[in-house]
Parts: structure tokens; C-alpha cells; sequence
């Protein structure tokens, strides 16, 4: 646990001191929406029903970014050898980067909602706990199995490409009930429907971050 | 003496390739044994086997005393590699770097102040990034130095050092508590240091002796080779 919280903290002091790539990473959640606003164009209606799709997309695209970010920092001059030999457990060494990640996920996909609001001129008609649960259950769904494939493919070339390639597929469910239950929470849930996508998604967060918590270690050590 | 490093038939293979064959070596605790020989011929790759970051495809290796293969984290407890990277984070500075690698591994708050003085860092409180080749090997040293290894595995460590740099290196490295194995270019300078060497050629062991006698058996290469 110890070490875990070592890694979490220390990857979150490499953000802290480069925040001009997490201003770049920001901007380009921007320039995503507002290309996905541009194309639908001025129909408010069409942009407020697909606003919840808009977020987690922007946040998908942007989370490629900054996962492959999160090992490029440990392979470029081998710390991830020090780390190793530290010794450090490489569970610890998952938890503690799948956390960081998921906490810049989670930070990304709340900014992204105030400029879904404004740029689709989208409304809260569902219920904002919802969505809360939703954007943590998602962004948690991404960083795990994000992580692992960042690991996976750190040392190849051409990995900015293998990367999403890897990891849409996978996370296509957590990505529809992200929307789902996002959706729910901002044009309202008369059905009372959103619970079970919550639930779908908790269940999809405890395979991953325990598959991929499990496996971590046999590919970092390959 | 108790063995830190013991190899027996070791051998490493890439593909169709034997990177390293028929590895017997017996290291000491506190032997210092100085790894010589051409570009490829296979130090690296010793060097990432004992340092368990690199499974050997035949052979055996004991790491004080246990095979690392079935507990590589105790082993790893006890070693600590300087390889060809510096091992740091280049947004970090040189004092958060050591901080940050001795909490990620749970050690105890090293101290950062003396392990900057050893590297000759203690003025440079910007990101390992704006540092040169030099420094950053002094600072791949520093931590490894406060780790305060029982078996110290250095690569190249003189690399890209000047000549004051290669003396600062070569004092920390008389001051590691445990063995050390180093593979070096620098054959006279790293003479210095040790007590016995290995020349490596092709994989395999060529020659084993007084370390003082490395640089002729050395030459004796390149003359077999025609390369004198």
C-alpha cells in the first residue's frame, strides 16, 4: 500500500511539474468538442441529445494522450529499471499509476462537462449524483485497462497508434454505459434506468482492475 | 569468502543468437571484478542477468545464495544496477529524484544532501533534463549509492564523464559497502578499482585473472584479431 501511494504521488509530482503538457491535454479535449459541435452544427437539439457521447469521446481521444504519456515518462531515461530493482512490487507499480491516471481522467472529464454545457447548450434535467457516479465509474473503467496496455506496448515503436488501437475494443462497454448513464443524468431518467448502468459499469471496473492488476506484472517483467 | 553471484553454464540467447555461453563465474561479497571486452560481446547482457532484469535461457544462477528466479524481489533488495540510462525522471530534479525512488521502493529518507556531493549536483536544483551526459551518470550513481548495495552492477559507469568526473565516479565506486561487477571500456582506470577481471569475447569467457593484467590480456585480443 505504501508503495502504491509512492507511485501515486510521485506520478502526480511529474504532472504537477509539466503542466503545460496537462494544458495541452486540456486543449485538446477542447478543439474535440468543439470539432464534434462544428460538425452536427447549430441544431441545439441534435447537440444536446449527443452530449453526453460528446464528453466521454473527447475524454477517450484524450486519455490515448495521456496514457501512453504515463509510461513514456518511465522508459524514456529507464526509470522504470530503478523502479524495479527498487524493489518495487509491480501490483504496487499498477495501482499506484492506474490511480494517478484515473485521478487526471477524472479531472479531464470534469472540465469537459461545464464546456459541454456551453458549447451544445445542454441541460440538467436527471439527477447530478448520476452523473458524478457515472464520470468516476467511467474514467476508472478507462485507466485500468489503459494502464495496462501503456505498459504493454511502452518499449514499441509506433505505440501512439497500437494504443487505442488495443484499448477501444476493449472498453466498449464501459463506453456505452458511461454514455448511457450520462445521458440519463442530463436529459432525465423517467424509467429509473440509470442505476443499472451504474451497476453494469461497477461490474465492468472490478474485471479490469483486477485482470489487469493481475497481469500487470507478467507484462512488465516481459 | 560467501558467494554473492554464482553462474554455472550460464547462457543467454536472442532469437538465433547466443549473446552469452557456458557463464561460469563465483563472485565474492566483497570482490570487485572488472568485465572487459569488444562492443557485443555480451556485458550488457551478463550484467541484465545478474541484475535478474533478464531471464538466462540455460544455465544457473545463485544471487546470495538463493535462485532469483523463484524470489527475484529479495534478490533485487539487495543489488542495484547502473546501467546505460540514468534511471531517473527527466521532469524531476536531481534531490527529487533520489527522494522519489527511495520512497517508491519504501527505503528509509536517504541522505539526499550527501549523495548530491558524491554526484557533484548539489548546486543544480533544475530538472534532470537540462543536466549533461556527465551529469546524469553521476547521478545514475548517487542512486544507486544510496541504495548501499551488497552487489553493485555498473555499466560503463565512466562513460561520458570528463577526467574529474572519472575521478568523483571512481572514488564513489571505492566506497560501495558490497561487491561490485563493472563492465568498462576505461580498462586502466577501472584496473584500479578491482581486484580480478573477465574478458568476455563472443559470449564467452576468454580469459580470467589479476585485474592489473586485464589491459595486456586485452591488447592480446586485438592482436589475435588483427585489430593492433
Amino acid at each position: 500500500m505504501r508503495q502504491t501511494l509512492a507511485i501515486f504521488r510521485k506520478d502526480l509530482l511529474i504532472e504537477w511539474r509539466t503542466a503545460s503538457r496537462t494544458v495541452a491535454l486540456m486543449s485538446f479535449a477542447f478543439i474535440v468538442l468543439l470539432i464534434l459541435s462544428f460538425a452536427i452544427g447549430a441544431e441545439s437539439s441534435a447537440l444536446q441529445l449527443h452530449a453526453a457521447a460528446y464528453i466521454w469521446i473527447a475524454v477517450l481521444l484524450s486519455s490515448t494522450l495521456l496514457l501512453d504519456r504515463s509510461f513514456r515518462v518511465e522508459v524514456e531515461a529507464g526509470a522504470l529499471h530503478s523502479l524495479l530493482l527498487g524493489p518495487v512490487r509491480p501490483a504496487a507499480l499498477f495501482f499506484g499509476k492506474a490511480l494517478a491516471n484515473f485521478v487526471q481522467l477524472l479531472f479531464l472529464g470534469t472540465i469537459t462537462i461545464p464546456l459541454v454545457i456551453v458549447l451544445c447548450d445542454a441541460t440538467f434535467q436527471g439527477q447530478v449524483w448520476v452523473m458524478a457516479v457515472a464520470l468516476i465509474l467511467g474514467t476508472a473503467g478507462l485507466a485500468a485497462p489503459g494502464t495496462l496496455y501503456a505498459a504493454m506496448i511502452a518499449r514499441l515503436q509506433g505505440r501512439q497508434l497500437m494504443l487505442p488501437l488495443l484499448l477501444f475494443p476493449l472498453i466498449v462497454p464501459v463506453l456505452v454505459a458511461a454514455v448511457k448513464a450520462t445521458s440519463l443524468a442530463m436529459l432525465g431518467d423517467p424509467m429509473n434506468q440509470a442505476e443499472a448502468w451504474l451497476v453494469l459499469l461497477l461490474c465492468f471496473n472490478l474485471i479490469y482492475w483486477c485482470l489487469a492488476g493481475v497481469l500487470f506484472g507478467r507484462v512488465i517483467e516481459s | 569468502m560467501e558467494a554473492v553471484v554464482q553462474t554455472r553454464d550460464l547462457a543467454c540467447r536472442y532469437g538465433a543468437r547466443w549473446a552469452l555461453a557456458r557463464v561460469d563465474l563465483e563472485i565474492g561479497a566483497q570482490e570487485r571484478v572488472l568485465i572487459v571486452g569488444p562492443n557485443g560481446c555480451g556485458k550488457t547482457t551478463l550484467l541484465r542477468i545478474l541484475a535478474t532484469l533478464e531471464p538466462p535461457s540455460r544455465g544457473s544462477l545463485t544471487l546470495f545464495g538463493a535462485d532469483p528466479s523463484t524470489n527475484a524481489l529479495e534478490a533485487r533488495r539487495r543489488l542495484a544496477l547502473l546501467g546505460h540510462a540514468p534511471g531517473v525522471y527527466e521532469d524531476l530534479s536531481a534531490a527529487e529524484n533520489l527522494r522519489v525512488l527511495a520512497d517508491c521502493a519504501g527505503r528509509p529518507v536517504p541522505d539526499v544532501d550527501a549523495a548530491l556531493r558524491i554526484a557533484g549536483l548539489e548546486n543544480r536544483p533544475d530538472p534532470v533534463r537540462r543536466l549533461s551526459a556527465g551529469m546524469r551518470r553521476r547521478l545514475a550513481l548517487a542512486v544507486l549509492w544510496i541504495q548501499q548495495p551488497d552487489l553493485a552492477l555498473l555499466d560503463e559507469p565512466f562513460a561520458q564523464l570528463d577526467p574529474g568526473g572519472i575521478a568523483r565516479v571512481g572514488e564513489a565506486i571505492r566506497n560501495l559497502p558490497g561487491a561490485v561487477v563493472f563492465a568498462s571500456h576505461q580498462v586502466r582506470h577501472a584496473a584500479l578499482l578491482c581486484d580480478r577481471a573477465i574478458l568476455l569475447d563472443e559470449g564467452q569467457i576468454r580469459w580470467s585473472g589479476a585485474a592489473d593484467q586485464a589491459e595486456d590480456a586485452w591488447r592480446a585480443l586485438h592482436i589475435e584479431r588483427g585489430q593492433l
